[in-house]
């Protein structure tokens, strides 16, 4: 199964300011994280996403082509990256999960994709 | 049965489905064409057949291959993980740690303890519907979200194994009074706490150092042992009017057994040791007005703070009233009347403690409410005798 893992940031950190761009200490335990994610085949994609505040959203469903300005739904945490794993369970995806939490120093919320 | 054909086809819905088809061809042809020699067998291969007919109608959706690999997996199962049992197995599905505490809880005892949605309704005392709908989003969560059907690694198995204990904790109960018993001569399910201690003892047996895993079979043992005495006609005997020779020595003395080594041990209790402890001091009073009730309050006392919850609360009361008088035991009780105003040992407690005040018009109405609360018609009658004890208005 794949799971998408979406980084949450906005809400108050544990023990120091992790809103907003990841330290370069996160960054290293990223990617040393994501290392053990390849050689492990549990790697599918991984991307580190704007701030809400560059989001424009697009609705052409009846055709008239609106563009509007901001994110979708207005709350305080935000989506600060994304994961995809491969994995054979949920309960090897949320082993990962630990350790990607620790490694960003963010919560995290995985969903499987359909 | 469930618990296997969960393994084998790796679905809550499509095993209990066939389960219960089996059980209704079974139903309509034993009586007429004889009980199989090994009917749970018969039971099984039919269940299983059906299953399989199932996939087979629905096999667009599924992996043909995953399809193929079921089908011909006829043999003996080979035991994976450390946990050889189906049950077990599928307590830790139920309890899965991506479910909600509500959730696990209401998925155990629907899947392994077989209880209705209004009898599940009744333990929680909440609505039918929400039950409903807790379990159905619940299976809707483990089939979409890939919960696999494998005991947790040991590394992870202490801390799995709390949420299963919770869920055992309330199917026991559920054994020791049944929630909707409509014959008074019959208000304890002994297969289904007899069953609920195996499967401790299995628990026990694979996490032999857990405290709580040690304090819930005990707490099961020590409460257990008291079933031979608790029956009367009518209805049940409270404690303080069991014939205490009729105790299950040998299983209340394992339980005792199992509480010392704990408390040797020299670790901080949580709630399951702590109610154990309450239940050992009660089984080690060689009379009901021996008992050792300020050890009692001593251990609420802690109880309340390691698991708070209206219920450790007014049993607290309960203990109060005991060391302090009624009247501080009605005081206990007080702020707890609204959130248990449905709770039916809020009224019985209260009845208790008025009548013990010489309150009869209070007391009366107090038994009248914890009755027409009781879906238990054991409990009623208990509740019954005692109000019936009370001078004629």
């Amino acid at each position: 199964m794949q799971y998408l893992v979406n980084v949450l940031d906005g809400s108050p950190a544990i023990g120091g300011q992790t809103f907003g761009r990841a330290t370069d200490a996160e960054m290293a335990a990223i990617d040393a994280f994501n290392d053990r994610l390849r050689a492990d085949g549990h790697w599918v994609f991984a991307a580190g996403l704007a701030s809400p505040e560059h989001a424009t959203v697009v609705d052409n469903r009846d055709g008239a082509g609106l563009i509007t300005d901001g994110p979708y739904i207005e709350t305080r945490e935000f989506v600060a990256g994304v994961w995809i794993w491969d994995a054979p369970d949920v309960d090897v995806a949320l082993r990962l999960a630990a350790d990607a939490s620790k490694a960003c120093n963010r919560r995290l919320e995985i969903r499987p994709v359909l | 049965m469930v618990g296997a054909l969960v393994r084998r086809f790796g679905s809550l819905d499509l095993a209990e489905d066939a389960a219960a088809d089996a059980f209704a061809i079974a139903v309509e042809r034993w009586p007429r064409e004889g009980v199989p020699t090994t009917p749970g067998a018969w039971l099984t291969t039919t269940a299983s057949r059906r299953a399989i007919d199932v996939l087979r109608r629905e096999s667009s959706r599924e992996g043909r291959h995953r399809e193929a690999v079921m089908l011909r997996d006829d043999g003996e199962h080979v035991p994976v993980g450390i946990v050889d049992d189906d049950r077990l197995r599928l307590f830790f599905v139920c309890c899965h740690p991506i479910l909600g505490r509500d959730a696990r809880v209401a998925l155990t005892l629907r899947i392994i303890g077989g209880l209705t949605v209004a009898e599940i309704a009744r333990a929680f005392l909440v609505p039918e519907a929400t039950i409903g709908r807790r379990i159905t989003r619940a299976k809707a969560k483990i089939a979409a979200t890939g919960v696999p059907w494998r005991v947790p690694e040991r590394e992870e198995l202490a801390q799995r194994s709390t949420a299963v204990l919770d869920a055992v904790f309330l199917i026991f109960t559920e054994g020791h009074q049944v929630t909707r018993a409509a014959d008074k001569d019959d208000p304890i399910r002994s297969p289904l706490m007899a069953e609920v201690i195996r499967l401790g003892r299995l628990l026990h047996t694979l996490l032999p150092d857990d405290g709580e895993v040690t304090g819930l079979l005990a707490l099961m043992l020590l409460t257990a042992a008291r079933t031979p005495a608790r029956t009367a006609s009518p209805g049940l005997r409270m404690i303080d009017e069991q014939d205490r020779t009729r105790w299950d020595h040998s299983m209340a003395g394992e339980g005792l057994a199992l509480m010392r080594a704990r408390i040797d041990s020299g670790e901080t209790p949580g709630k399951y040791q702590l109610l154990a402890a309450v239940n050992a001091v009660h089984v080690t009073a060689p009379t009901a007005v021996e008992t050792d009730w300020t050890q009692v309050l001593a251990l609420y006392d802690q109880l309340v703070i390691v698991a708070p919850s209206p219920v450790a609360e007014l049993n607290r009361a309960v203990a109060v009233a005991e060391v302090h008088g009624p009247q501080a035991g009605l005081d206990a009780v007080l702020p707890l009347r609204s959130v248990l105003e449905r709770y039916d040992a809020l009224h019985a407690v209260q009845a208790g403690l008025l009548q013990r005040l010489g309150n009869d018009r209070a007391a009366r109405a107090a038994w009248d409410r914890a009755i027409s609360l009781t879906d238990n018609a054991a409990v009623a009658a208990a509740f019954a005798r005692r109000r019936d004890e009370l001078p004629d208005r």
